[in-house]
């Protein structure tokens, strides 16, 4: 900071050697310094003007007074005449000098002064009948008021003289004028300043009053009343420049310019992107308003999605879906808020210590922490530490173990209880799973299950270094994990994900991942998550939870998997326990998920503090699984096979094309892969089924609704409806069809609401499966050769699902040709 | 997972008794169920029988571990002590020893204990008797071979090994890949 210099000289330096005896003195400033300091800065402009005014009056009214005495002595009558063209002439030079601030300049008018006393006193009476009319001028033209002024200065000199006996007494009068003068120029200069509509003005020439008031009550006032005077003024002006920087900033926002193509060529600095964030942002808050003229949204989204990818450097591909997650200005928030790296948690294993012990030892290894909140007993953040937190005796006598604060919440949320047995499905390292055991205190069993076998190496440290004993740590692929064991009380699944709610930790998420890796993700989720319900038992007394979990934020592999689990176990979804956290989707872009997924909860870095994450709790309650069906199967397919069609050139494009296109193979592997779900549905991999993804949408919500209720009426008829399946293909007996999925199960009902979708396609044909089939050989045999080539494709297209069918079409085709 | 060998379930306990003496049997007759030590790839794990049955429902290739590591027999058939056992090895343990805060350090990177890092010792620790390592605020840390008896200790130089190193906490993660 350096030596505090002393400008207020009323406080005294101590003399003489202190403490430190080669003390340096405080710096002594040049008077001037100082006074340029405290008193007020420059005189303004018109300031100046005033000052120079009253110097001049005061200087007149002195000449007067001598004038005076002399014109006692000297009586000249014979210069009245050539004085009075003089007069004329002299008020004529003397309008520019009223402008002028130089002290030449205006010493000059002291002299014409002089000779305009002497020749003024003659003339005044024709010019004292003008006085009225030009002090109406006055108030009106800025321009002239220096110059009236002056004249009317000259007049009341005028006055003066004819008063010249009554000497005394004139010259009070003066005086008095003089001063009501000066107030109506003030005044009139308001006015003029007004009218200019500049507040500055105004508030100098206020100011200029109060200081020409003050410089007349100066002997009046007490020192404390000029300081309070001054004070208000230094705050009015204080607030004057407040609000024209204000009105400036506002200004400013409102013309925010849509950047040229010029610009947006052209690498801008990290900084102006930025501020085009910022100002793409805000007006995108209040569109209508602030919207270039003739810009539509779509324009600022995409100027948004491209300043936003190069400032945060994320692909556009997740920017875009990142988009769709969230309004724009929360966008920026999360961004924001992925940057930055998440306190240190750490979570106090209850087996060995507790949470009050644990912080007094780490407190005294100069470790500062504190409670990571109420609704975790065991967490605790760090905020700074000496020592390494990973490597204090504590940690490696097990008694913490580092972990996110919202690792917590999937055990929270699975709520296991003592002597329950509990399966974690995606164990590694081992945290949440020694997490579960120090809550069921080393009771009942423990299943930790990791498909990795390197990272089972960590489960296994971390459960001895922490004092699990009643675990067996096994290495299983996940979704093979039914077959090994079932029966579970409670199972966790924290899937593998794209880690998108935590890109502070691994920031090469922004990048690397793609559609085709959100689609990995998925697919494996969702195989993890029907096996993890497989593995639950239903009839467990106390039981029958799992709790799938992801750290990533996109509904793709959040609630659309679970969505897709409830339709295909007999699970439904139960409050996860938390009492925070935001609701998971029910609507994402065309996806229509059940409702009851508000249920589950969302975490987000920038609203939570904690890195993002996804709880979503499922109770089983049927062990019985359900047959899948086969259009629902295809249903999602088909979302995403439609796009294959339009690639074939068939069907109109929809707008999320790529996305979709891509995700058939994997999942018609994944089905293979499945234990339970063997039904056919395997056409697809070989002969894409092609509906347009929205309508299959629509579709679906109906059906979601049902399933979970069906479902349960339905394990029974699980059987027949397969059967009358498969009738249905094999013979292809259409009206039997149709009667049996009236007549019988929900499941076949659901085929009944199904078949809508096929028809959804553009073709002019379809109107309803059964109808389709009817119809088909009538159509067929109907086209004509020239119609045929687009239709009969895209009919082997919108096939219904069912290989049979499919065959049957093939069969048709050739015939028709 | 099978069933120790006589002769490695005789060297298994020779080696328990160095350090839990004849608390060795309150592993085995425990109130809350049967208790039993496994074999698997030479590592022994104690185990309790309901955990036991369930773990053998996983096939041998995919189980990993179940229960607790106690050590490992190595090629010449001795049974080496790992650091996962400290969980049931503390608590029973006769015979400890107490390092200073200056010293913990130095036993948990491996290093042996010395006089000068020696803060407490318990009475009558015999000579060559495996002891429980504690630091001064009651954690376990390790543990190792007493060098000197109390008495000794008393004499010895400030620089003289006290308890050889056998395992310590540290090896959690400086061996993690070797603990089972």
């Amino acid at each position: 900071m350096g030596r505090k210099a002393k400008f207020d000289e009323t406080k005294k330096v101590k003399k003489g050697p202190g403490r430190k005896a080669r003390k340096q003195p405080d710096p002594v400033f040049k008077k001037e310094l100082l006074e340029d300091d405290t008193t007020e800065k420059k005189l303004t402009h018109r300031q100046k003007q005033r000052a120079a005014k009253r110097a001049k009056k005061k200087a007149e009214l002195a000449e007067k007074r001598k004038a005076l005495k002399q014109a006692k002595k000297n009586v000249a009558k014979q210069k009245e005449v050539t004085v009075e063209d003089e007069g004329d002439n002299s008020s004529d030079e003397e309008t520019p000098q009223g402008f002028t601030d130089d002290n030449k300049e205006w010493l000059k008018p002291k002299q014409k002064g002089k000779q305009k006393e002497k020749s003024k006193p003659k003339t005044y009476k024709s010019e004292s009948e003008d006085e009225d009319d030009d002090e109406d001028d006055s108030g009106n033209e800025d321009n002239d008021g220096s110059e009236m002024e002056v004249d009317s200065e000259d007049d009341t000199s005028g006055k003066k003289k004819v008063g010249g006996e009554k000497y005394k007494v004139g010259t009070l009068d003066d005086l008095f004028k003089d001063s009501d003068n000066e107030n109506g120029d003030a005044s009139s200069e308001d006015e003029g300043a007004e009218s200019g509509g500049k507040l500055e003005y105004d508030s100098d020439s206020s100011a200029a009053e109060k200081d020409s008031d003050d410089d007349d009550d100066d002997d009046d006032m007490l020192p404390i009343e000029k300081a309070n005077i001054k004070l208000k003024k230094k705050q009015k002006i204080d607030k004057q420049l407040a609000d024209e920087e204000m009105q400036l900033n506002i200004a400013k926002q409102d013309v925010f310019a849509f950047p040229s193509e010029e610009e947006l060529q052209n690498p801008a600095s990290l900084q102006d992107v930025h501020q085009r964030i910022k100002d793409v942002v805000t007006v995108l808050g209040d569109f209508n308003r602030l919207k270039e003229e003739g810009r539509s949204r779509c324009e600022y989204t995409d100027l948004l999605l491209k300043d936003l990818c190069t400032y945060y450097s994320y692909n556009e591909f997740l920017m875009e879906v990142l988009m769709q997650i969230f309004p724009v200005q929360e966008l920026v928030e999360f961004l924001e808020a992925s940057e930055t790296a998440r306190p240190v948690t750490i979570r106090t294993n209850s087996l060995k210590t507790r949470r009050r012990d644990l912080a007094q030892a780490l407190i005294n290894r100069g470790v500062n922490l504190d409670p990571v909140g109420k609704w975790s007993k065991v967490g605790l953040v760090v905020y700074s530490s000496t020592v390494p937190i990973g490597a204090t005796p504590e940690y490696l006598a097990g008694h913490y173990i580092l972990q996110g604060a919202s690792s917590f919440l999937p055990v929270m949320a699975l709520a296991p209880q003592e002597n329950e047995r509990i399966l974690d499905m995606c164990a590694a390292p081992g945290g949440k799973a020694s997490h579960i055991a120090a809550i069921m205190k080393n009771t009942g069993t423990l299943f930790a299950n990791d498909a990795n076998k390197e990272r089972t190496k960590a489960i296994v440290g971390n459960f001895h270094r922490l004092g699990v004993v009643n675990a067996v740590i096994c290495n299983h692929d996940g979704r093979e994990f039914p077959d090994v064991m079932k029966g579970f009380d409670r199972v966790l699944l924290d899937a593998p994900c794209t880690g998108t709610g935590v890109i502070a930790k691994d920031p090469s998420v922004k990048t690397t991942k793609d559609q085709k890796d959100i689609q990995r993700c998925f697919n494996i989720q969702r195989q993890l998550l029907l096996a993890a319900i497989d593995c639950c038992s239903a009839k467990s007394s106390s039981g029958g939870y799992i709790v799938y979990s992801t750290c990533s934020i996109l509904p793709e592999e959040n609630e659309w998997v679970v969505n897709y689990a409830l339709k295909r176990r007999n699970v439904k979804l139960v409050p996860t326990g938390l009492d925070f956290g935001t609701e998971g989707f029910v609507k994402y872009r065309h996806h229509r998920f059940h409702p009851s997924l508000k249920l589950t909860r969302r975490f987000y870095p920038h609203t939570h503090n904690m890195d993002g994450f996804y709880v979503a709790k499922l109770k089983k309650f049927s062990n019985v699984i359900p047959e899948p069906f086969k259009d629902e199967d295809d249903e999602e397919i088909d979302g995403k096979t439609t796009e294959q069609a339009t690639e074939n050139g068939d069907v109109d494009g929809d707008s999320d094309e790529g996305k979709t296109k891509s995700e058939e193979k994997p999942k018609s592997e994944g089905k293979k892969k499945q234990g339970p779900v063997k039904r056919p549905a395997p056409a697809d991999g070989a002969q894409p089924q092609h509906k347009k993804a929205k309508p299959n949408v629509q579709a679906k919500r109906p059906q979601v609704a049902t399933t979970t209720n069906n479902k349960a009426q339905a394990d029974n008829k699980v059987q027949p409806t397969d059967k009358i399946n498969k009738k249905k293909n094999k013979n292809k007996n259409k009206q039997n069809a149709v009667q049996t999925d009236s007549a019988k199960s929900p499941n076949t009902n659901i085929n009944t609401v199904k078949s809508p979708n096929v028809n959804t396609t553009p073709s002019p044909n379809a109107q309803g499966k059964k109808k389709n089939k009817k119809n088909k050989n009538k159509q067929n045999a109907a086209q004509t050769d020239k119609a045929k080539s687009p239709n009969t494709s895209i009919n082997t297209s919108q096939s219904p699902n069912a290989q049979g069918k499919k065959k049957k079409k093939n069969k048709n085709k050739p015939a028709n040709k | 997972m099978k069933v120790l060998s006589e002769e490695r379930t005789r060297i298994l306990f020779e080696k328990l008794t160095k350090y839990i003496g004849v608390n060795v049997k309150l592993l085995i007759d425990r109130p809350d169920g049967t208790y039993c030590f496994r074999e698997k790839k030479d590592r022994v794990y104690y185990i309790s029988e309901r955990l036991l049955h369930l773990a053998q429902t996983v096939k041998p290739d995919n189980l990993i571990a179940a229960g607790t590591c106690f050590g490992k027999f190595t090629k010449t058939n001795k049974f080496r002590l790992h650091i996962t056992a400290l969980t049931y090895i503390a608590p029973y343990a006769p015979y400890k020893i107490w390092v200073k805060p200056s010293a913990e350090q130095q036993f948990l990177y491996g290093h042996h204990i010395i006089k000068s890092g020696l803060g407490r010792i318990t009475e009558n620790t015999p000579k060559h008797h495996g002891v429980v390592v504690y630091t001064m605020s009651d954690i376990p840390i390790g543990f190792g071979v007493a060098s000197r008896t109390t008495a000794e200790c008393r004499h010895a130089d400030p620089l003289a090994t006290i308890v050889f190193h056998q395992a310590d906490v540290g090896e959690y993660i400086r061996s993690e890949d070797t603990l089972t």
